[in-house]
């Protein structure tokens, strides 16, 4: 059954009303904080590991236990890093409450920090986001005001600041260690771990980073109660999520859902269906560019959640849906991702900084079909010699959506070939290839 | 084996005359931003600080505001060169008064990125990081902005254009020309990121919230976590079960 | 101790190291590129994957510390697999020009593509190419070759201490950059031994040879006073280049740059004949039995006060002990190895040596420098400081000019009134070493060559002892001298005899006409103007300063063209190796003075072949028998009380690129002098 209005978190997510404290205020946000806090930091932690709420940034790591990793009676500060850094291709949902429902989103940083021991906490947004960053900012502003954040945050006795620090156009600080590089004021070059940021962090500081939605939505579990978020969704997968739509369906949108939501409901409920109807459909990138797409026959069952889509090979990711239908040059449209992870790579690392070019380079030749049969085994070869093999995950997310390009249209890459043969004579490929 | 250079030869920005300093306005702003960072970490401020040199300067970066903001903060110049050409919106060359950046990633592109991006180039006449000879418009193509439910869309400066085709984005270069004022955002009339049309979900709530919800009036309440806690502990005749429960209601 | 299993074997490694490390222990080899012993782990390279059994990736071996129980597998399919990629990858846009590449033969990427590459490409794509960069006079740069390692980048930042170098762009376009500017650092030739590829080359040697077709001999540095171990590359008679041999005591695998590019001042004026100065005043080639005549003639009848002998700056112990034999023979007690006037005296050993020894500095937790800027007189020793200070919780404070040394400094005072004050235990920095375990003092030259330098010594002893340097275990006392001859002159007693007169008393005698014959053995570094109306013979290899005073000029070797012993600042006796042989009829200084014995004086010196010179060496002073070892020298008595000048000390080299006949006649060194010398002493004004 779809997610009904009453479990929904993100009540402002279009927009349709005041974004500022007056309006969050009236939408139950910053109600009973206090008492959240009062619940004291194991009660927090205990809870948001009870209600198995996951990582809402990609990766799906268990939030309460990424909490716990804090170090208690440590004697250096600790802090929150909320990951505002929205940029994997499909993705616009933490857009969206930062815009339209600030207030929950700091709300959150207050708990969460509290629940990991932080002194401070900042918020790494994207340069892009220039309007969500100013909303943001007002809101911090009128939070201060208010005493809600600060000296003795909510009237409970913790005190805790909230920082709004903007970056200036770069994915791989969506990365967590490269963003605290880039909070450091290097380059977003993704650091070795271990040591984990829990250990060695911001300034060397217990640190933990966490996604927007995450962090957004875990005042509202402890609010509403942890059995009403378990009764979201399906175990390990619990919980509602923001959810964008976006490519060739008839009406793009985001929109708050129940976890573990069928993928064709999903798109035919909220998104106006596929462009040309279901049968339409060619593939989907079902969690944002850094997963390998799924063609229509997965799409007619597949449920929206982090395990159900690891078995399809691919993953929940951001939960960033993207339709391609029938008209899609699908080749074109991962060269694309190709070449936007070559542009991302932060050239730090071998295989990524190589590899990357490599892949779109060969891509962008198997669009017209220059190139040879063989090249596509190639191919995934290279894309098997970056994944796993560089030091953060931009390399697999690089190679994720090629394998998944390969595994399921080898024959369209082969017909481009073979096509391109007939048209243009033999010798033409490797001439071209120069 | 042919060798090429890039599409883009990337050698070092030529310093540009002159030298380089905040005016009062930028200091004020710079200031406020390092007051964010602990005392011994000032780089951090490095981000901040080059976005306050970049707008001072109208749009890009010369070598002096770099390496004036590498005194300021008290750090190498070379270090703060690399933040500088590390990340994509710092411009190393001047851009127009407009600068567009059509967003050409797979969301936007499968919605006719690639349309926006020739439409802005033939109509401006120039290619891609040139800059009109008015100085009014230069045009970029970047990776995903991060609207991709709002797709196809530009970003002209600070704000976004979304929901966009050729034939609007036309329509705004020649209003941007004019002088006129241009709405920003979603160019259908959409809010945010709703459906086309108006919102099919969350129509069951008002301004203050859900019908059904409990926690609806903005007033400090107990919540649902806390009560049970607190109620728990009561039918356990005063065992606190739970160290969270203390100080719930009452 | 962590114990590990590698590739089915156990192995039990100390703590603290790495999985590569530990696996090299074990007796496998793990390639890398990016991962150097010395610098900060980067784990960029990818290339020393490793499989480690439960993780599902392969782990970067470089940055993993071992731990027990761990399962690792080197050589693996899933190892090979990710090697063999890494491997394509860095070469899919290197050029693969190493007919071309000075680093040929000698490059690891060529090295591991041969062990773990693919044969062919399978890149059908444009190979990327990157413009060249502007490194300075050293550093040539061919960037299409760069794998990105960062090496560079990391070298500069942490050892060299110049951050000066970085990354820019990112991605594919990543590239390593000056900003165009000279690196302004005297380690920098370094860069190029570290760069693992042929991207940074050394720019005075390229394209001058291939090294297989170099002979290499081990030998020492004499540059300054602290010995580097290098290896001087030879073909046929040239000194093609000098590289850095592994002294984990002395220079760790590093050398500054004078050390590694003045070798071509070798073959710049050099002295490859005796010259004797004819009755028109001109010096005229002369045969040896002439140049010995001559000097005979010249010493004929003059009594021993009247002769005078000083030692210069690059003399070997071997050459300076037969000078003063033979001296000693002529009834001279003139005699000095400190011709700059250093009021170093040898009456106790430690007195005049960097008693902490050089790696001890490591151990060290508090240092005061007095009148020295190490930087430019040791750099290597400089290199160590800064290698402790980076460890933290290591303050150093200063006496005399405010210098940049690379690391956090205390400026305390300009001269003797701070040390004084702080010897008496007052003072700001006097609770820093109060409180320090193992407080270290390094005085320099520009506290001791001056007049009242016998008391700033003493005054420096006074200090060590106030605050307990000296004890145990420890001596945290230490002379820094800035000449490679220095130390062995003092402990073969190349001072003056009884009676005798020192380089000021030589001098100064020299000048009113009270000393007749002064001989030089390559003694530069003093004002010439000075020897008045004296004969003077001039011995060493380089048409310099003395050499153009002389009356009669003997050719001597320079230091990679003879067998020879030097003790360096810590009192570590090192032997140089004959490389190259001589120029023309020079020879080897100890056997020209040999030679001259049979003409001059009552009877010729009492050896005839290199054993028996050392064995008198090891007569004069016994710490000639240990080599390459660090005896501990008792403490006692050495300065002088006395009034002190209020002068603030000064420092000894203002040019750290010329301080020799060598360096003086090396063109690499002379451009060194116009990008980074120059352009100072300029902006001050001071120098100008």
């Amino acid at each position: 059954m779809a997610l009904q209005d009453k479990d929904r978190i993100f009540t402002n997510l279009y927009g349709q009303f005041d974004w500022k404290l007056a309006g969050a205020r009236k939408r139950g946000v910053w109600s009973g904080t206090k008492q959240m806090i009062e619940m004291g930091r194991d009660g927090v932690l205990q809870r948001i590991k009870d209600s198995e709420l996951r990582g809402r940034g990609g990766a799906g790591f268990p939030a309460g236990m990424k909490w716990s990793f804090m170090p208690k009676d440590d004697p250096r500060p600790s802090y929150l890093v909320v990951n505002a850094d929205e940029s994997e291709p499909g993705t616009c949902k933490d857009r969206e409450i930062m815009r339209y429902d600030p207030h929950r989103l700091l709300e959150g940083c207050l708990v969460a920090g509290f629940a990991m021991g932080a002194q401070a906490c900042y918020i790494y947004i994207r340069g892009e986001f220039w309007l969500e960053a100013e909303h943001l900012q007002h809101a911090i502003d009128e939070a201060y005001e208010a005493g809600l954040i600060g000296k003795n945050a909510c009237k409970s006795g913790y005190d805790y600041d909230i920082y709004l620090h903007r970056g200036a156009g770069a994915y791989i600080c969506g990365e967590e260690t490269a963003l605290l590089e880039s909070l450091e004021g290097k380059k977003g070059m993704p650091r070795l771990k271990p040591p984990f940021p829990a250990q060695v962090g911001l300034y060397g500081c217990p640190t933990t980073v966490n996604n927007v939605e995450t962090i957004a939505v875990a005042p509202e579990i402890l609010r509403r109660g942890v059995e009403w978020w378990t009764g979201i969704g399906r175990p390990k997968n619990t919980g509602t999520k923001v959810f964008c739509i976006s490519g060739h369906v008839n009406k793009p949108c985001n929109v708050e859902e129940a976890m573990s939501i069928p993928l064709k409901e999903l798109i035919e409920r909220h998104a106006g269906g596929v462009r040309g109807g279901w049968d339409n459909l060619l593939a989907v990138i079902p969690g944002g560019s850094s997963v390998p797409c799924i063609p229509k026959p997965t799409c007619d069952s597949i449920l929206m959640d982090f395990d159900a889509l690891k078995e399809a090979q691919t993953g929940l990711g951001t939960a960033a849906v993207i339709v391609m239908d029938k008209s899609t040059d699908i080749v074109a449209a991962i060269a694309r991702l190709s070449l936007f992870y070559m542009h991302e790579s932060c050239g730090q690392c071998t295989p990524c900084r190589e590899g990357t070019g490599w892949m779109w380079r060969v891509l962008t030749r198997m669009i017209e079909g220059r190139a040879e049969i063989e090249e596509i085994d190639k191919l995934w070869d290279v894309t098997k010699e970056v994944e796993g093999h560089t030091i953060c995950a931009l390399g697999d997310a690089a190679a994720w959506p090629v394998q998944g390009l390969i595994r399921h249209f080898r024959p369209e890459l082969e017909r481009r070939i073979v096509d391109y043969k007939r048209t243009h004579g033999k010798a033409a490929v490797s001439l071209a290839a120069e | 084996m042919s060798v090429t250079t890039h599409p883009k030869v990337t050698t070092f920005p030529e310093p540009a005359s002159g030298d380089f300093a905040f005016t009062k306005e930028s200091q004020a702003q710079a200031e406020k931003h390092l007051a964010k960072y602990p005392e011994h970490h000032k780089a951090s401020a490095v981000v901040p600080l080059l976005w306050i040199a970049q707008r001072q300067l109208g749009g890009y970066l010369t070598t002096e505001a770099i390496e004036y903001v590498a005194k300021v903060l008290e750090m190498a110049p070379i270090r703060v060169h690399e933040v500088a050409t590390f990340y994509s919106m710092f411009n190393h060359q001047p851009v127009g008064k407009h600068f567009i950046q059509v967003c050409r990633t797979t969301p936007c592109w499968l919605r006719g990125a690639d349309e926006l991006a020739r439409t802005a180039k033939e109509k401006l006449g120039v290619d891609a990081g040139e800059v009109t000879e008015d100085g009014l418009f230069s045009v970029r193509e970047v990776e995903c902005l991060g609207a991709c439910c709002n797709a196809p869309m530009v970003q002209i400066n600070d704000d976004y254009y979304e929901d966009l085709t050729s034939e609007r984005l036309s329509q705004i270069i020649d209003d941007l020309r004019a002088g006129k004022e241009v709405p920003v955002g979603s160019q259908i009339g959409r809010v945010g990121s709703e459906q086309e049309g108006g919102p099919h979900v969350l129509t069951e709530i008002s301004e203050t919230g859900h019908a059904s919800y409990p926690f609806g009036s903005g007033e400090d309440v107990e919540p649902e976590e806390v009560r049970k806690a607190r109620e728990e502990a009561a039918q356990d005749d005063g065992q606190a079960g739970d160290t969270s429960g203390k100080g719930g209601g009452s | 101790m962590p114990t590990l299993t590698i590739n089915g074997k156990d192995v039990t490694v100390p703590d603290g190291v790495n999985v590569l490390q530990a696996c090299e222990l074990a007796g496998f080899e793990i390639p890398r590129f990016c991962y150097h012993e010395r610098l900060s782990v980067a784990g960029n390279c990818r290339m020393c994957l490793v499989e480690m059994e439960r993780a599902p990736k392969p782990i970067a071996s470089c940055h993993m510390p071992a731990q027990d129980g761990m399962t690792i597998w080197t050589d693996s399919e899933k190892t090979r697999k990710a090697r063999r990629g890494v491997m394509e990858f860095l070469l899919i846009n290197h050029p693969l020009d190493c007919p071309i590449c000075d680093q040929g033969g000698e490059c690891d990427l060529q090295d591991q593509a041969m062990a773990y590459g693919f044969d062919r490409s399978r890149f059908t794509e444009n190979k990327r190419a990157v413009p060249e960069k502007e490194m300075g006079p050293l550093i040539k740069t061919i960037m299409t070759r760069c794998i990105h390692c960062t090496r560079c980048i990391r070298f500069a930042a942490e050892v060299a201490g110049v951050e000066s170098i970085g990354a820019l762009y990112r991605g594919e376009h990543m590239e390593i950059s000056t900003l165009e500017k000279a690196i302004d650092s005297e380690l920098s030739g370094n860069l190029v031994d570290i760069c693992p590829v042929g991207a940074l080359t050394s720019l005075p040697y390229a394209f001058a040879a291939r090294p297989w077709e170099l002979r290499k001999t081990p030998s020492v540095d004499v540059m300054d006073a602290v010995g580097s171990n290098i290896r001087v590359d030879t073909r046929g008679r040239d000194v093609m280049r000098v590289l850095p041999r592994l002294h984990e005591d002395i220079n760790e695998e590093w050398i500054h740059d004078k050390t590694r590019h003045a070798c071509d001042g070798l073959g710049r004026q050099r002295l490859d004949r005796p010259y004797v100065r004819n009755d028109k005043g001109r010096l005229e080639e002369a045969t040896w039995d002439e140049a010995f005549q001559a000097i005979a003639g010249a010493l004929k009848g003059k009594k021993g006060q009247k002769i005078a002998a000083l030692a210069g700056d690059l003399c070997d112990a071997e050459s300076m002990l037969a000078l003063k034999d033979l001296m000693r023979g002529l009834g001279s007690a003139n005699t000095d190895c400190r011709q700059d006037g250093a009021k170093v005296d040898a009456a106790c050993r430690a007195g005049y040596l960097f008693n902490t020894s050089i790696a001890g500095i490591e151990d060290a937790d508090a240092c005061l420098l007095v009148g020295t800027n190490p930087r430019a007189e040791a750099a290597m020793i400089n290199a160590r400081l800064r290698k402790r200070f980076l460890r933290g919780d290591f303050r150093v404070g200063v006496i005399g000019e405010p210098v940049d040394l690379t690391y956090e400094v205390e400026h305390l005072g300009a001269g003797p009134e701070t040390l004084k004050e702080l010897a008496d235990g007052k003072g700001a920095f006097a609770e820093v070493l109060k409180s320090a375990e193992k407080p270290m003092v390094i005085v320099g030259m520009g506290a001791l060559s001056r007049p009242d330098g016998a008391a700033v010594l003493h005054h420096a002893r006074r200090l060590a002892e106030t605050y307990g340097m000296v004890g145990d275990g420890w001596n945290g006392f230490n002379v820094l001298h800035t000449a490679a001859a220095r130390v062995g002159g003092l402990d073969l007693g190349f001072l003056p005899g009884e009676g005798g007169r020192d380089t000021t008393g030589i001098l100064d005698g020299a000048e009113k006409g009270e000393l007749d014959f002064v001989y030089l053995l390559g003694a530069d570094e003093f004002d010439i103007g000075r020897l008045g109306k004296a004969f003077v013979v001039y011995q060493g290899h380089h048409g310099d300063a003395g050499a153009h005073r002389a009356d009669v000029i003997l050719p001597g070797a320079a230091y990679t063209e003879k067998n020879a012993t030097y003790v360096n600042t810590e009192g570590r006796v090192q032997l140089g190796r004959l490389a190259a042989n001589p120029p023309g009829d020079a020879r080897e200084d100890w056997a020209i003075l040999r030679a001259l014995s049979d003409h001059v004086g009552k009877k010729p010196l009492p050896y005839d072949n290199l054993g028996e010179v050392r064995q008198k060496l090891i007569e004069a002073a016994t710490t000639f028998a240990a080599v390459d070892q660090v005896p501990e020298a008792g403490w006692g008595e050495f300065g002088q009380a006395g009034e002190t000048d209020s002068a603030p000390f000064g420092l000894p080299i203002t040019n750290f690129y010329m301080t020799d006949p060598i360096s003086r006649n090396s063109e690499t060194m002379a451009r060194c002098t116009e990008a980074f010398v120059l352009p100072k002493q300029k902006a001050t004004g001071t120098h100008g």
